[in-house]
Order: structure tokens, then C-alpha cells, then sequence
């Protein structure tokens, strides 16, 4: 039986799934990764959605991507390559009055010097932050009161870390990290634009608006990847094939069109996993890389899991408010006074903090935004395999549009999408003419394009009280889930959503762990 | 030129605490009011003939027991006496209802859903923990985490041991309802719209945010760890109205040798080689005094109050960082008669209570965001009690007093101050709002007092009108408030106090800044302490 | 989906009206009955409902039970409707008990407890019929019931106020219903349920109680619970029925060792001082702990516990003396504190001072002894005296008519 159980089964070869899968591997274990679609990828993927088209169907820039991961897996090696790294970011404006914003400049829409003189120092405070959050992202999550020993190291270590920012910015930590990006901005700038695109930061997949609390944590989080903002070559499916080849070069055996349905049990314990077509693969430790409600809710149920558990899954937020907007167009489009150069930056249409505020609005009432806010990338500019010769893709991301949509998304979406078009329209006046296809993914679609519950492109709300020793939920935001041998891997533990595979890889740190201190192969 | 050994800025529940437990460690104390009237707050004035108002705050649940005792309130005077229950009232003419006797309520709530009823006991027992938690750091100065001296070193431990009491599940609560929104923390609990409208009212009074703004369910925890007698979450009045309570501290201030001016308005503290000096008034007096307490809020104490020359840049750019955001208003209204409320025609109980109007969390929410487009709501959410059915000395007999809270309105309206026209208009909003659901009660109105953030900040000093000195969110609370660095009660001047409700733990007539500003004063000087310990309950 | 609701109940208290609140506590349907009988006029409120103190005298009520048979109200007691296709399976996942054991027509006593392996409450489950349970217990737990219905074919409803419920106990009890003309009474086993026809109403039998002593409880519409009454008091007169009150019941409960809600424990759900709830193996209750079967809330936690050890004992105490330890503390011999009492009484047939105490563990082994000290007054005069107690293992009283089928005639 040994055979059986040195065996793991991977549930989704999503990013997190196949980093999970490579480190198992590499430690020695039989890891077979089952996925669902015909592709591994999850939501980083590339797919056609126009004859000749394609587009990263889900997440479209890569900015937190682990780089652990990255060198530990040689994904550089294995396939991992940029169309465009370091990319700028421009704010559109209605009055073609631009603002461009780099590493460390930023120019553009009358800016004052005070504004760009405060840039700096913000720049210089959330980056310290950012770096914070960033060294948390690479640790398995303490539990707080446990009076376990590595628990409470775990803890001081954080302490220490927030201690180590000094007197001054730790003071500043404890009060930015729970509030909102619009009393920041308002601290530090002037310029409406800037702010507008700038509070996107803290607003882009969550439920919040400018001036919810919370948004700067999700603005720090953003950042917490200290990596310039990439469009990998070919796609967010290239990273995606990059660790899957590496996860197979360490012996990883990766099943497509296979769909778990269930988690099977064996006593106290996970036995393994059954398929759609009934059969079942026995394994000792079973990693999901699917969301929380997906996997306890639907692969173990309900049944089998204690009710107080089974509640704090149910309250887990996890409703998405982002769309994904892909337009496949006959030529370049032509954005108001934007150069040819500035085309392929990110494009933000944010153009101020109540505009902002104003679009968030109307998701907290089951509705989709009136006027939506974008990000914006045309991938095919650096990138000819993505769209015919002389044509392009533009992908965005558009927000806000309820899961829950209190009409329904049959009737709704043609009104959205015409909508979010018109919206671009005003940025760039001829690109309705220039549309030769056009498919808007609301959170419904991408639930199921991606079998992600609520189509929340991090697995769920990212939000302090779902971060950390919080995520997905207490006592279950160390990987471990109350079943014996089974796991957590994807980003409804921590540190949550983003092409990051940090995830992945604390997950297979903490199998491991858990493993040699039980001393034994479960 | 007199001088004092102290002297405190403002005569609200805050200064008059802080200045009878200096009076009472043996400090010749000089007590500042810029108004002919005393309290800043907690006040109750005669504004129509044979009418009591209290026209700020309108009902006590926070103020220290331990405080009460040792300040000797009730000789001088004051009693709290509970209210009965409370009622939120949908638009379609039901209501919910809370009642002093626990199983009615407990039915009032299976009423609507019997599921929500039991449930209520899992949301006690959450809020009871929590509430015992924070309960035990209200008389205490909250020490300074970057700080490695002993003392915050000795109070950071006291903390941590008290949540690891607490228990792992409870401490992993606590971190979740401090950053929720009361909207979320809600339906962890509860299913029926009106349930869920009728607690989430905790979550926004005084504050500019939304029910669906993370950091609300702390605002409920504020709301609910008060006690009347031991009935945790229990409010009562101050017999005789809120003023009561200003005029009992003030008879134990003067007892204790005290000496109180009014109509002494303060334009500067005296600030010489970073030491206090003393204050000037407006009207051209000035007192000495080598300590300085200030019970006005932050910025009114530092960017109205003191030169700039005599502080930092850097302190100044933080408290004009400081969130003070005005979002209610305050309408006192005498009466005629008794409204009839048509949900309530039959239940001469629960018009004794709080009545709120407002039947989902969405319509509070909308409420919020008028305020966030720079207007007041025009669907307001209502705290409407009516006090002279409880304590008969506040109107003539048959008539009566209401007083109506009002969430939101914002300090300027679409970025221009008030105007009595604007002001009117706010009036017809609230006046319409009752009347649509007790028609008639127009008819009654015989006066009416309309306070908007604008008056609340010219009259009583609140900065932009906020109600609690400076929003309650965890970035202003406990070590973080006001400002971090300056949560002990210490000014950045030598000398230099703070006991206003801008200082942890913040505003309701609690009297704990006031109280936890004497013992730091006393510490410094050396004198013995004569403020009371908490009592630590179990 | 599963079908789960909190239904409205009707019955004798009418949620769906707003006036309710002119009534704070309620008449039971046996009110009629009772409130002659009750010459004391001394009501309590159990929940919802009225319940009489005493009629005429605690102690005569008392030996009413122990001599003849007495009769007590019990329908303000919780009672919960769960049924479908899943009931079975819920409720195994609900409670620590194996609950495919209560075969149909049967009763068992079960404990339920949170995940962190603390009761929530105890109670008993009547299995009615395939698919159809009946849980009654002292708190109300519909929150959690339908928490725990999450991903189960279940329907769980309130149905306290649509059962009105007697409690028939005493030596004579069998007699009195066979007199009532229930046929066959007398071969219903301990924790049997039995379906009967009174008067073309459906009555319910089950051999179950509260006392420790032979006895019944009777399960009727609340329309016919008048009817009920009267019956059975007919039928009783020959038999020294009497009514009897809560103060009575107190004193028999003790006597016959079962624990009570918030005196024994706390419902782990509404405690606010999360260290001071219990779990089954504190209370004693550990053989209702069944590990065999595969998952039930709290299964973890007690599996961790039983191999760490639990921290209290309930234990039943003999105490020298006559004064009742009400509110006592325990202390060692070597008079250090080793716990609580947390029920106590004079036992009249044991003849002894008797209590139920929480005792640090590993204290509580039978046979151990402790001083309890027990504050008493006479004539104004206080005193308090350290009385020796003895750990019992036993009940205090258990008579073998208990569990005697067929019962003894009359």
C-alpha cells in the first residue's frame, strides 16, 4: 500500500496546482494533477475566442508571479517568456490629456510637482509595505492563540517584521493598512486622474470602492508581487504550459479532461478522488486547487465535514464583481491623443476617485456599473501569434458587475457590454467600427468557463478579514483541512488570488511539514 | 495675571471629569466654557418655553459606572433610568420590535423568522465576548506598540494575555469584526431584511460610513458595550434630560474647589519654549497655568487653538490627516401631543424605545451615498426616541419632546456651507420622513430646533460635527488614537493634555478620555492618583 | 435542493401576530386544568409558558411520584420535526450517539456538541417512523439545526407549540392508563413509542421521563390536550394521581442523576466565556460518544480530548448532614478547592443530603471523599459547616419497577 499512499492527486492544474504539484514531485512523491479542461491552465490560460484570436482568457497581466517559483521551478527554462516586462501604466483621459505613470516617474495631465514630489514619498511608503506583505505571501500563515511553539514564532517573526519598518512607518502601517485608498489619496494628491487611477490599484476584483475600507490592503496586495507589470509572450497560457512542463520534467503526471466530482473518504481519512466517468484514483493526500466553497461544499459535501466548518465556508465571500472584456479588431484602435507607444501601456479608465466610487456603487445594489471602470491591455501589439497579421486583441477588465445580478446576466449582459463599449468610446471614438468580435465574460461565465464558485478571480474577497491566518477561514488557513490528508493549495488560502503560485508553493511546504512530523508517509 | 495650577478648555463631560479628579487630587483648576451653558455635548437646555431639550446627545449607556461612583454623581443629582425596548418600522406599515422582557423579543423575532430568533443568541454571545474584551481597556491608557519602554511594554503584554484568554476562535472573531462591514457581519447571523436593517442602524450612527463599509461592525461593538445596571447594550436617560449629567459633574467639580467660567472661549494656548504656559481668551484674558487640558476635539485644539510655530509640520499634516467627517444631524422638536405611529397603533409599548426607520440594509446603504455625493440623505435613516414618555420632567404634561437623530448629513452641502434655506429644506426631509409613517405629526409640531453638522460644530464645537471627536475606525482607535504617537493623552507641547472624546476610547458620554487624562496628569506630576480603576469584570 | 425552513408554528402562540407581546407568558393548553388545581397560585415560566411551582406541596408532590403517580406538564420542552430522506443521516451527523440504533417506535437520549467538541444541549430523539424524528431538548436550537441541514434532504421545524406534552410518573402509572383503556400498555419496553386512539384522537405513548421511576409521556394535539387531562385524572382517581410542579421534578431529577441545562452545562452556542462549556466525557456522558460511526460534529475535538484527557468530572455526591449543598463549594480533605456543586437536594428516599458536583479532574474517582461547605441559616443565625461527601456511583435512587416490563399491577 505504500504505492498508494506516497501517491497525491492534485485537484486542478490551475498555476497553484501545478507549483503544488512540482514541489511534491521534487520532494519525491507520485503526483498525478487532474484537470477538468482540455488544457492545463485554470485561469491563466490562452484560448481562441475569435477565429484566429487569442486572448489570456482570465487574468491578463502578470505582476506578482512568485519569484521563488520562478527559479526554483527554472520556469525561464522551461518556456517562460515576456512580449513586454515593466510596462507602463496611462489614465486616459476624456480631453486626451494623458497621465503616464512608470517605475518612477510620473508625467502628464498638468501634473504639479507637489503631486510628483508626493508621488515619491508614497511611492517609497507603500513599497516598504508592499515588501512587508510580500515576505508574509512566502510564509504559511500562524495561527493566533494556538500556544503552539512554530505558531507563535510565526507571529513574532511578523511582529518583528512590522517592527523592523521603524517608529515612524510602522505608525503609518498600523493606520493605512485597514482604511481606504480615497482618504490616502486625498492625504497625498491633487491631481484627479492620478488619484482616479490610483485608487483603481486598490479596487481591481474586489468589492470595494475607493473609499472602502480595505482598499489599500488590496492595493498593498497588488503591489506585494514587487514585479513590474508583464504580458508573457503567447499569453497568460504560457506560464502556464512553463510549469506544466517543468512540473513534468520532475515526474508529475497531469490528466486533462479529467474532472473530479468527488473526494472520496476512507474513515477518518481522504481515500482519493472520483472522476466524472465514475472512476476513482486512490491516493493518501489529496490538494485542491479549487476554491473553497467548490471543494468542501461540492467535492467532499457538506455531509462529510463538521456544521460549524461547513458554516464559515458558507459565509466565505467569494462572489466576483469583475468582468473580462475581449474584442477582437480589425486594425489598431486609435485612442484620443495616445501615440503609437503609449497603445500598448496598461490603459486605465479611471479618470477620478468618485467616478470610481460612483461605478462600485451600483454592485452594491445587484447591479452593473453605468459607467464602468477598465484596465485595458492590446497584447497583440508585441505579440503577432495572438491576432491575424495586422489585426488585435484588446482585453480588459471591467468592473463592476455583480455575480448576483439582480435582474439576470441573459437580459443584462447585451445592455452591459453596450455599455462598457460605449464607455471605450468616448477613450477611443472610432473603435465601435473596428469590432469584428466581441465576448464579455461576467463572473457568471466565469464560474463556469473556470469552475471557480462565484467567479471571483481570487477565489474570494480579498479583504482583511479574509487575509492570512483568516483565509479561507480560522483553523483552516494553514493548508490542512479538517479532513485528514486532504489540502489546500489554490488562492482561497493564503495569500490569495493573482498569478502568484505562492499558494502552491506554501501549500507543498506545509504537506510536507506536516508530514515529517507525523514522521510518517500518511 | 491669575494663575492656576491647571487649566481645561471646554465644560463637556470629558473636561468636567478631567477637571474634578484633578480638583480632587488637591490642583487649584480652571475650567473653561466658551458658551454660556455648560456640558459641550451633554446638554439639555429650556429652548422653548416649558421645554427640555436635549439637543446633542440624548441618551446614556457608556458612562462609566466606576467614574459615576467615585464622582459622587447621583448626590449631585443625576439619575439614569432605562428605556424600554426599541422599533425599526418598514415601509410597509410592519415593524420589529425589541422589548424589555427577553422572551418577547425573542418572539417579536420568530415573528418574522423563527431561525433569526435563535440565531440572536449566537449574536449575543459574539458581541459579549468582544464587548468584555475592549470593556477592560476602557479606563486604561492604551500603551504604544513601537515603544520599548516598560510600562507599554507591561500593557501590550496585559492586552495580548487578555485575548489569548479570550481563546483562539474568539481572538480569530476579533480580527474579523473589526475589519468587517456590519452589512457582512450580519448575515453571518440573521436572514430577514428587517432584522438585519434593524441591527445595522449600530454600525453607521455617528460615522461616515456605509452598512457596507468594511470597519462598520466595530461601530455596533461601540454601540453595544455599554450597560444601564449591568444590561449590557441597555440605554437609558439622564432624569431631567442629558444635561443632568453635565450639571452633576460640574456641582462635584465646584465641591471639590474647582472654578468654572462661562463665556470664556479660548482663541490661543500659550505655548513658550515647547512648555505650556497658559491660555488667552478672546476676549483678551489670559490665564497661566503650567498644564493645559484640552476637552475640544483635535483639530479645534491644534489648528484653531495654538500657533503653528508652536508645533510640528509634520504632527500638523497628521491632524489634518485626522478623519472628523460630520454626517448626522439633530432635529429637537416640541410636540403637542403624542404621535401616532400607524405601525404602532396598537402597541403603546415600544413608542417608549429608539424608533428607527428603515426596512433593508440596501436603503441604509443608499442613505450613504447621498452623503458621499455631498448631500443629506433624502431617505434618512432616523434614531427617533421620545424621552418626556419616560421622565415627566421635560414637558409640560400631555405635551412632549422628540428628538431625532439623523443619518447622514454631510458638513458641507455639494461643497458650500449651510444656508437657513438649505437648512429648511433638511428640515422638510426629516418632517416628511416621520410624518410618512405617523401621519398627523406635523400638526403637532409646536417648535423645532434644526441642527446640522454646521451648528453642531459652531455651538458645540464638534469639528465638522462629528458626534464621537473623530471617526471610530481602527485606524483611529486605541493606540492609533487620535493620532499614533500621541494616544496617552499627551500633547506634543510639555504640559499639553487631551481628555476629549478625539482620545482613546472615543465618544458617547463614556467619560473615560477625561478620567484617563486626570490619571496621566497625575502621574506626571506626581500627585496621587483619585481616578477609579476599572472594574474588570469577569 | 434540500428543503430546510423555520416555519411559523400556530398553535397556542400565534408568531404571525403582532400582539404577542401583550402576553409575555403563555397558558399552556392544559391551563384549564391546571390552574385549579394550583392552590398555590405560584407560577414559574419555563420559555413560553406558565408552569406551576407547586400545586400544593413540593415535598407531597414529590412522594405522589415515589408512591403512586403524579402527573407534570411538560409542554414547553423544545421539540423539533425533522424529517426526509436524510433525517437519519442528519442526525448522525447532528449528535454523538449512533442514531441508527433508535430503530423505529424507539427513544434514545443523545447529547449534541459544537465542532470544539462542547455540548450544546442534550435531549432525547423519537424515531416515529422511517424518515420522521422528533428531537426535544430544553434550549432552542433551530439556528443550528438548520446550519447542520446544509447539504442534507431534511426538513427541520419547530413544532414545540403543536405537541402539547404530559409526563405520567410513578409506580402506578401503568395501571392508570391501562385503567384509561390503552391496551397492551403494560408490554411497552423502556424507550418504547406507541400509537394510540383516545377517543378518535392520536395520542402518543412514549415509556419515557425525567424522574427515574416507572413512567410515561403522553404526546397529543393541543386541542385535545383538555381532554387528555381529564381522562387520565378520571382514571387516576383510584390511583393517588396527583399534579405535580417544577420544584418536585428538581428533587426527583437529582435523585435519579440526569444533568439539566444550565445547571450541569451551558449550551456551548450562547456561552460567552468560552472555557466554561463542557464536553460529553465532563459530564459523564462519554458512553454516548460513538467513534465507530464516521463523522459528527465535534468527532475531532473528542478523539483529541479522550486521548489528552478532560478536565471536570460530574460526579454524584453523598453528603453527611441534613443542610442541602445548594451553591456549594467542593474542597479535598486536605481542604483545597477541587470544584462546585451544580444541583442539589434532599433526597426523601435515600434519606440523605445528595448533589451533582463539577470536580476538577482527575477528582471525582468513586468512593473519594471531599468536604462540601455549605452556608445555611436558622432563625436569622448563619452558619457553615465543611460536611463530608462521598463520591456515589450509582444513582441515588432507582427503583427496579423502572425498568420492570411489564410493570407491577395495581
Amino acid at each position: 500500500m505504500t504505492d498508494m499512499n506516497n501517491h497525491v492527486v492534485v485537484i486542478g492544474a490551475g498555476h497553484n496546482g501545478l507549483v503544488c504539484a512540482a514541489y511534491l514531485a521534487r520532494a519525491g512523491r507520485q503526483v498525478t494533477v487532474l484537470e477538468a479542461a482540455e488544457q492545463p491552465g485554470g485561469a491563466a490560460i490562452t484560448r481562441e475566442f475569435a477565429p484566429g484570436f487569442k486572448v489570456s482568457a482570465a487574468a491578463h497581466l502578470l505582476y506578482m508571479l512568485d519569484e521563488n517559483v520562478r527559479k526554483e521551478l527554472s520556469l525561464d527554462t522551461a518556456g517562460l517568456s515576456f512580449s513586454q516586462q515593466d510596462m507602463k501604466t496611462t489614465a486616459l483621459a476624456e480631453d486626451g490629456n494623458h497621465l503616464v505613470m512608470s517605475k518612477d516617474a510620473v508625467q502628464g495631465a498638468n501634473i504639479s510637482s507637489e503631486d510628483q514630489a508626493a508621488m515619491k514619498e508614497y511611492r517609497r511608503l507603500m513599497g516598504r509595505f508592499a515588501r512587508l506583505l510580500h515576505r508574509m505571501n512566502n510564509r504559511i500563515p500562524p495561527r493566533v492563540g494556538s500556544g503552539n511553539r512554530d505558531d507563535t514564532i510565526g507571529l513574532a517573526k511578523t511582529a518583528l517584521a512590522i517592527r523592523m519598518l521603524g517608529r515612524k512607518d510602522m505608525r503609518e502601517f498600523l493606520r493605512m493598512a485597514g482604511i481606504n485608498m480615497y482618504d490616502i489619496l486625498q492625504e497625498y494628491f491633487d491631481n484627479p486622474l492620478l488619484k482616479g487611477a490610483l485608487s483603481m490599484e486598490g479596487v481591481l476584483g474586489a468589492k470595494l470602492g475607493p473609499r472602502s475600507n480595505n482598499s489599500v490592503f488590496c492595493a498593498l496586495h497588488r503591489m506585494s508581487g514587487m514585479q513590474g507589470t508583464a504580458l508573457p509572450a503567447g499569453g497568460m497560457g504560457t506560464v502556464s504550459d512553463a510549469l506544466a512542463s517543468a512540473a513534468q520534467k520532475l515526474g508529475v503526471k497531469i490528466r486533462t479532461s479529467a474532472a473530479v466530482t468527488k473526494v472520496l473518504l476512507q474513515g477518518d481519512r481522504v481515500g482519493g478522488v472520483e472522476l466524472q466517468d465514475g472512476e476513482r484514483i486512490t491516493a493518501g493526500t489529496v490538494v485542491s486547487s479549487a476554491d473553497p466553497k467548490t471543494t468542501f461544499l461540492n467535492l467532499v459535501g457538506a455531509k462529510n465535514l463538521e456544521a460549524g466548518f461547513v458554516r464559515k465556508i458558507h459565509n466565505y465571500r467569494s462572489f466576483g464583481n469583475a468582468a473580462k472584456l475581449h474584442l477582437a479588431l480589425q486594425g489598431p484602435p486609435e485612442f484620443k491623443a495616445l501615440n503609437q507607444s503609449q497603445l500598448g501601456d496598461r490603459l486605465l479608465i479611471a479618470p477620478d476617485m468618485d467616478y470610481v466610487e460612483r461605478a462600485f456603487n451600483h454592485v452594491k445594489y445587484g447591479e452593473h456599473s453605468a459607467q464602468p471602470v477598465l484596465e485595458i491591455t492590446i497584447p497583440s501589439l508585441y505579440d503577432d501569434s495572438l491576432a491575424p497579421a495586422g489585426q488585435h486583441v484588446l482585453s480588459a477588465v471591467v468592473q463592476y458587475a455583480p455575480y448576483q445580478l439582480k435582474s439576470d446576466w441573459h437580459n443584462g449582459k447585451p445592455v452591459f457590454t453596450g455599455q462598457v463599449i460605449d464607455t471605450l468610446a468616448k477613450y477611443a471614438p472610432g473603435i465601435r467600427d473596428q469590432i469584428l468580435h466581441c465576448e464579455l465574460l461576467t463572473p457568471v461565465d466565469i464560474e463556469k468557463e473556470f469552475r471557480i464558485s462565484g467567479g471571483h478571480w481570487h477565489h474570494g474577497e480579498l479583504a482583511l478579514d479574509q487575509f492570512m491566518m483568516l483565509r479561507p477561514v480560522p483553523r483552516a488557513a494553514q493548508y490542512a483541512s479538517p479532513l485528514n490528508g486532504l489540502f489546500m493549495c489554490g488562492a482561497g488560502s493564503h495569500p490569495g488570488g493573482g498569478v502568484m503560485g505562492s499558494a502552491g508553493r506554501n501549500a507543498a511546504r506545509a504537506i510536507l511539514a506536516l508530514e515529517s512530523s507525523e514522521g510518517q508517509q500518511p | 495675571m491669575q494663575k492656576y495650577d491647571a487649566i481645561v478648555i471646554g465644560a463637556g463631560h470629558n473636561g468636567l471629569t478631567n477637571g474634578a479628579f484633578l480638583a480632587k487630587a488637591g490642583l487649584n483648576v480652571l475650567l473653561l466654557e466658551k458658551n454660556d451653558y455648560i456640558g459641550g455635548a451633554s446638554t439639555s437646555r429650556e429652548l422653548h418655553k416649558n421645554w427640555i431639550y436635549s439637543n446633542a446627545s440624548y441618551v446614556s449607556s457608556l458612562l462609566r459606572p466606576e467614574v459615576y461612583r467615585s464622582m459622587n454623581l447621583a448626590k449631585y443629582g443625576l439619575q439614569v433610568v432605562p428605556y424600554g425596548g426599541n422599533a425599526t418600522l418598514s415601509r410597509d406599515g410592519d415593524y420589529i420590535g425589541s422589548y424589555v422582557d427577553p422572551d418577547a423579543s425573542r418572539r417579536e423575532m420568530a415573528r418574522l423568522s423563527p431561525r433569526d430568533a435563535d440565531a440572536k443568541l449566537r449574536f449575543d454571545r459574539d458581541i459579549m465576548r468582544q464587548s468584555r474584551f475592549i470593556r477592560k481597556f476602557l479606563l486604561r491608557t492604551a500603551p504604544d506598540p513601537t515603544s520599548f519602554r516598560p510600562r507599554d511594554l507591561v500593557e501590550m503584554f496585559t492586552m495580548g494575555k487578555e485575548m489569548l484568554k479570550m481563546g483562539e476562535d474568539v481572538i480569530y472573531d476579533m480580527m474579523r469584526l473589526y475589519t468587517m462591514s456590519i452589512s457582512d457581519y450580519l448575515d453571518e447571523y440573521f436572514e430577514h431584511p428587517l432584522i438585519k436593517a434593524s441591527k445595522a442602524g449600530s454600525g453607521i450612527i455617528g460615522s461616515a460610513m456605509g452598512v457596507m463599509s468594511p470597519g462598520t461592525a466595530y461601530v455596533l461593538l461601540h454601540h453595544a458595550m455599554g450597560d444601564v445596571d449591568g444590561n449590557m447594550g441597555a440605554w437609558g436617560f439622564a432624569r431631567g434630560g442629558t444635561g443632568a449629567i453635565a450639571s452633576a459633574m460640574a456641582d462635584c467639580f465646584l465641591d471639590h474647589g474647582g472654578t468654572l467660567r462661562k463665556e470664556a472661549g479660548v482663541e490661543q494656548i500659550l505655548v513658550r519654549n515647547g512648555k505650556v504656559t497658559g491660555v488667552a481668551l478672546q476676549n483678551g484674558d489670559e490665564y497661566q497655568a503650567d498644564i493645559v487640558v484640552s476637552d475640544m476635539t483635535l483639530p479645534r485644539t491644534f489648528l484653531e487653538c495654538m500657533d503653528e510655530k508652536d508645533l510640528d509640520p509634520e504632527f500638523i499634516r497628521k491632524v489634518r490627516n485626522f478623519k472628523i467627517r460630520g454626517s448626522s444631524g439633530k432635529v429637537n422638536i416640541a410636540l403637542d401631543g403624542l404621535p401616532e405611529f400607524t405601525a404602532l397603533e396598537d402597541n403603546p409599548e415600544l413608542i417608549k424605545g429608539d424608533l428607527h426607520v428603515v426596512d433593508s440594509v440596501e436603503r441604509l446603504e443608499r442613505a450613504y451615498d447621498d452623503w458621499k455625493n455631498g448631500t443629506w440623505s433624502k431617505d434618512p435613516y432616523l434614531d427617533i426616541l421620545i424621552p418626556t414618555l419616560t421622565d415627566p420632567t421635560m414637558a409640560p404634561p400631555g405635551k412632549h419632546f422628540m428628538s431625532v437623530f439623523v443619518q447622514y448629513v454631510p458638513p458641507k452641502v455639494n461643497g458650500k456651507d449651510w444656508t437657513s434655506d438649505l437648512r429648511d429644506q433638511f428640515a422638510e426631509t426629516v418632517f416628511n420622513q416621520i410624518e410618512a409613517y405617523a401621519p398627523g405629526f406635523r400638526d403637532l409640531i409646536l417648535h423645532a430646533e434644526v441642527r446640522t453638522p454646521f451648528e453642531l460644530e459652531n455651538d458645540i464645537g464638534l469639528t465638522e460635527g462629528n458626534i464621537f471627536h473623530g471617526e471610530l475606525t481602527i485606524d483611529q482607535l486605541l493606540f492609533n488614537r487620535p493620532i499614533p504617537g500621541y494616544a496617552q493623552y499627551r500633547g506634543p507641547a510639555k504640559g499639553l493634555y487631551m481628555c476629549g472624546s478625539s482620545n482613546h476610547p472615543g465618544g458617547g458620554i463614556m467619560a473615560a478620555p477625561g478620567a484617563n487624562a486626570a490619571r496621566e496628569i497625575l502621574r506626571d506630576i506626581r500627585k496621587p492618583n483619585t481616578v477609579p480603576e476599572g472594574w474588570m469584570d469577569d | 435542493m434540500n428543503r430546510i425552513s423555520g416555519n411559523k408554528t400556530v398553535g397556542v402562540i400565534d408568531y404571525s401576530s403582532k400582539d404577542h407581546y401583550r402576553t409575555k407568558v403563555f397558558p399552556s393548553p392544559f391551563y384549564s386544568r391546571q390552574e385549579p388545581l394550583n392552590h398555590l397560585k405560584e407560577w414559574g415560566r419555563w420559555a413560553d409558558y406558565l408552569s406551576p411551582r407547586a400545586y400544593t406541596s413540593a415535598d407531597m408532590e414529590y412522594f405522589a411520584c415515589r408512591n403512586a403517580c403524579a402527573v407534570f406538564d411538560l409542554t414547553p420542552m423544545t421539540k423539533y420535526r425533522i424529517s426526509g430522506a436524510d433525517a437519519l443521516a442528519y442526525l448522525n451527523r447532528l449528535v454523538t450517539r449512533d442514531v441508527e440504533k433508535i430503530k423505529p417506535g424507539r427513544v434514545g437520549y443523545t447529547v449534541w456538541c459544537a465542532d470544539d467538541g462542547r455540548v450544546v444541549d442534550d435531549g432525547t430523539i423519537f424515531h416515529l417512523r422511517e424518515n420522521r424524528y422528533r428531537l426535544c431538548s430544553q434550549e432552542r436550537h433551530l439556528d443550528w439545526l438548520l446550519t447542520n441541514a446544509m447539504g442534507f434532504d431534511v426538513a427541520v421545524e419547530d413544532e414545540t407549540h403543536e405537541v402539547a406534552a404530559l409526563a405520567l410518573q410513578g409506580p402506578t402509572s401503568c395501571a392508570v392508563l391501562k385503567k384509561m383503556g390503552l391496551g397492551d400498555i403494560e408490554s411497552m419496553k423502556p424507550f418504547d413509542i406507541r400509537f394510540f386512539d383516545l377517543e378518535n384522537t392520536g395520542l402518543m405513548i412514549s415509556r419515557t421521563g425525567f424522574t427515574g421511576d416507572l413512567g410515561y409521556e403522553l404526546w397529543i394535539e393541543p386541542q385535545y390536550a383538555e381532554l387528555l387531562w381529564d381522562r387520565l385524572f378520571e382514571a387516576g382517581r383510584l390511583y393517588g394521581i396527583q399534579p405535580m410542579g417544577d420544584e418536585a421534578l428538581a428533587m426527583l431529577r437529582v435523585e435519579a442523576g440526569f444533568i439539566q441545562a444550565n445547571h450541569e452545562f451551558l449550551n456551548a452556542n450562547a456561552t460567552v466565556r468560552s472555557s466554561h462549556t463542557r464536553s460529553p466525557f465532563e459530564l459523564g456522558l462519554g458512553w454516548l460518544v460513538h467513534f465507530d460511526k464516521p463523522n459528527f460534529n465535534g468527532r475531532k475535538a473528542l478523539l483529541e480530548e479522550k486521548q489528552r484527557g478532560h478536565r471536570y468530572n460530574l460526579v454524584k455526591l453523598d453528603i453527611n448532614g441534613n443542610k442541602p449543598a445548594t451553591d456549594s463549594y467542593v474542597f479535598t480533605t486536605g481542604k483545597k478547592f477541587a470544584g462546585t456543586v451544580t444541583s442539589a437536594t434532599w433526597s426523601p428516599s435515600a434519606k440523605a443530603s445528595i448533589a451533582l458536583a463539577t470536580l476538577k479532574a482527575p477528582h471525582g474517582r468513586p468512593g473519594e471523599e471531599f468536604l462540601v461547605e455549605i452556608y445555611y441559616q436558622k432563625e436569622l443565625k448563619w452558619s457553615r459547616v465543611m460536611a463530608r461527601a462521598r463520591v456515589v456511583e450509582g444513582v441515588f435512587f432507582d427503583p427496579p419497577r423502572r425498568r420492570q416490563t411489564p410493570p407491577a399491577d395495581f
